[in-house]
């Protein structure tokens, strides 16, 4: 079972769930997972390379229920397709953050300089407040976050985690049976 | 072939082999109404949306072939709500097609409109909202294919007004026959694990004190037969919960008859007591296992369910074989044939002798009536049972009634039960029995009911009277709720609150009569048996029998709620017996 610490402190799982693209099954997944008191903790959803279907990348609390149930269950939803459970170790995590900081002309410099280490880009400046974005591993990300705190956070949008499986790094041996 | 949306609809369900409907039409279904007359599918006309949605239900039970209903929009669909999720609860296939305002008017709040695939989504297996005529054929073949595969369960096809109506543009259609099915996503699982099915086969030959804990699975998937060759293969008892009544024979020497809640003692501790549970179609329900920590504390487990999800759901398997229980009870057999068959079994006279024993002690009892005293619905039911043909049909409400008939008939037959399990549905007798009638006309069909079930669906004998479903109901008249007053006596200090319902009124004899059925009353043990007699002798129209009964009798043995079945608590007249 793949776990890692969530924003909540318990383990999480990272769950990719290729579902048909119709109407209704965000309702039906986030249905399922209300009436069987499984915890999401975030949702990420964007239609995949085949227009029939779409990804949904779920991070669930795994403490709220056992991980098994979870995955059967979703898998009698007649609309999912597959279901992969992603080990943060064995995947790529990617998450996007936008962030408007306050920022008097006087400190802005510094906000700058953060934004410079974590290679993030500047989106908007405001006379005392600056919009910034970072697309990171979720760590990084809550890093980046943590760092911009103290400053005045007015806003913040996190997308919510994207994973796929991390490649195979050795070729096959062409001698190999 | 141009049709329009109706006439496919129509079309569709012919070809799925539909014979009957149960509905009742309104304003968003009504164009399906009219190219009805003119199709092959009989259509039985309900007084309330739930008693059509019963009556699927009843029908499906009874035959094996999916139920369908079909009903307008809004309230309708509400009142169907109740059936899907019974249904859902007990995976009972069945179709259920309700109108939908027209396409352009959905979320406008519109003339009974209502979220019907939203409010359904957790009661049925699948919903559909079709959007467009020329998606009805494959919507319907779909619909029926996952209804009636897998693990079966209700499917919801929820049809606008405006791609059925003939004189809307958006119905006109071209009809096509679907050769297959649109579903990337469903791959109902059919065979068992070989490996699987070898480890459990092992595990039986070095059990002691198995059980094969049987359940409603064994009925869904027809293996009632395979079962039996099971159990008088290796010589292991049987227990039959509330959903498999009749799916292995109450006369069968092996038969150890209903676990649970208000199961015999001796199907109860033989559980208790095992060292190996078989559990074949069964789902470790809370009234079967009591608390579940201390359920069958010696027992390993092999389960074996068509749904994966129920495998380790409640209690940890040892082998867990997600499967058809037919064709792994059939490999199961087959295994146990290549260890031997019956040589490969462990002498299990011990166990054998400690199960009679216990049948022995504690039988099921009931005290008779004293000569100033009401009947008593175990006396009823008993007299009913002996009365009636082996093969009869017995559909029951739920409540002390319902715990009673499972308790006290035999059933030696498969789909011969009908009732409400999971979802404990009172009022389900009536359009249940009804149903079961329609489809199987050749069979007597008995529900039995309590007074608080029959007064929420005695309008549906007025369609069971004018469609000619001449049903029998046995109306056990305690004047009480009776299973929430036994939990008051138990459990709440005999303080009653809410469970009289008065004895006289209604007076259900005119209210029979009311209805188009024959209505008797009986009130003494000797009118008991001429009143069944004179109920059996008429098939014109259905009957009401209302015998009038003790409202104090409770129903024994018990395992209180949330105690652990090892303190099953024995019929007062046994309580000094060692165990």
């Amino acid at each position: 079972m793949s776990a890692s610490s969530g924003p909540n402190g318990g383990g999480t799982t990272t769950l990719v769930v290729r579902v048909e693209n119709k109407a209704g099954v965000l309702a039906r997944v986030a249905g399922l997972f209300a009436r069987r008191g499984f915890n999401i903790e975030s949702l990420a959803v964007a239609p995949t390379e085949d227009e029939r279907f779409s990804r949904l990348t779920i991070v669930v609390g795994v403490d709220a229920a056992p991980m098994e149930q979870v995955v059967k269950q979703l898998d009698k939803l007649v609309n999912v397709v597959e279901i992969r459970e992603l080990n943060p170790s064995a995947s790529v995590e990617r998450e996007l953050v936008m962030v408007t900081v306050q920022a008097d002309p006087a400190i802005r410099g510094q906000i700058l300089d953060l934004v410079r280490v974590f290679q993030a880009t500047v989106l908007n400046v405001g006379y005392d407040e600056i919009m910034v974005s970072l697309t990171g591993s979720p760590s990084r990300v809550d890093d980046f976050e943590d760092l911009l705190r103290p400053y005045g956070i007015v806003d913040v949008q996190r997308t919510g985690k994207v994973a796929l499986p991390k490649l195979v790094k050795s070729a096959p041996d062409p001698l190999a049976p | 072939m141009n049709m329009n949306g109706g006439q496919a609809l129509m079309k569709a369900l012919e070809n799925e082999g539909v014979d009957l409907l149960f509905g009742l039409p309104g304003g968003a279904i009504l164009p399906v109404y009219d190219p009805l007359i003119d199709s092959s599918i009989r259509h039985v006309l309900v007084r309330h949306e739930q008693g059509a949605g019963h009556m699927a239900e009843g029908y499906a039970h009874a035959t094996g072939r999916p139920g369908v209903a079909m009903v307008t929009s809004g309230p309708a669909a509400t009142n169907i709500v109740t059936p899907l999720c019974d249904a859902y609860m007990d995976s009972i296939p069945m179709v259920v097609v309700t109108g939908q305002v027209p396409y352009a008017a959905i979320g406008t709040d519109a003339f009974q409109e209502c979220d019907t695939t939203g409010i359904t989504m957790s009661v049925t297996k699948h919903n559909y909202l079709v959007t467009e005529a020329a998606d009805i054929p494959q919507v319907i073949h779909d619909a029926f294919h996952i209804a009636t595969t897998g693990r079966p369960g209700p499917v919801l096809v929820d049809i606008p007004k405006d791609i059925v109506d003939p004189n809307n543009p958006r119905s006109a259609m071209e009809w096509y026959t679907p050769d297959s099915h649109d579903l990337p996503g469903y791959h109902p699982n059919r065979a068992g694990d070989s490996e699987l099915i070898r480890q459990a086969a092992k595990l039986v030959c070095e059990a002691e004190r198995p059980v094969i804990y049987s359940g409603g699975g064994i009925l869904k998937a027809r293996a009632a037969e395979a079962l039996l060759e099971l159990a008088e293969l290796t010589g292991i008892p049987v227990v039959t919960t509330l959903m498999n009544r009749g799916g292995f024979p109450d006369d069968h020497p092996l038969c150890l008859g209903m676990p649970g809640m208000h199961g015999n003692y001796t199907a109860v501790t033989a559980m208790q007591e095992a060292d190996l549970l078989i559990a074949l179609g069964a789902r470790f329900d809370d009234r079967v296992t009591g608390k579940v920590a201390g359920f069958a504390p010696l027992a390993k487990i092999i389960h074996v369910d068509i749904d994966s999800a129920e495998l380790g759901k409640v209690r940890r398997p040892d082998v867990a074989i997600q499967g058809d229980c037919r064709l792994v009870i059939e490999d199961l057999v087959k295994a146990l044939g290549e260890l031997g068959g019956n040589e490969s079994q462990p002498d299990r006279n011990r166990w054998r002798s400690r199960i009679s024993g216990w049948q022995e002690r504690f039988p099921l009892t009931y005290e008779q009536s004293k000569d100033d005293e009401l009947l008593k619905p175990q006396y009823v039911l008993e007299q009913l049972r002996d009365a009636t043909p082996d093969d009869t049909i017995v559909a029951s409400g739920v409540g002390q009634h319902q715990m009673w008939t499972s308790q006290y008939w035999k059933f030696n037959h498969p789909y011969t039960w009908v009732n409400s399990g999971g979802l404990g549905t009172m009022g389900f007798a009536i359009p249940a029995a009804i149903g079961a009638k329609a489809g199987r006309p050749d069979r007597m069909v008995w529900a039995v009911d309590g007074d608080g079930c029959f007064q929420m669906t005695a309008q549906e004998l007025v369609t069971a009277a004018t469609e000619g479903f001449p049903i029998k109901v046995a109306l056990i008249n305690n004047a009480y709720l009776g299973m929430v007053r036994q939990w008051q006596e138990m459990f709440y200090q005999e303080r009653y609150s809410e469970v009289y319902l008065t004895r006289d009124v209604p007076d259900y004899k005119l209210w029979a009569e009311a209805l188009g059925c024959v209505g008797l009353r009986v009130e003494s043990p000797e009118e008991v048996g001429p009143a069944i007699d004179q109920a059996n002798e008429i098939d014109d129209r259905p009957v009401v029998v209302e015998f009038r009964c003790e409202a104090g009798e409770n129903v024994y043995p018990m395992v209180p709620a949330g105690m652990s079945n090892s303190d099953v608590v024995v019929d007062p007249s046994q309580q000094d017996r060692p165990r």
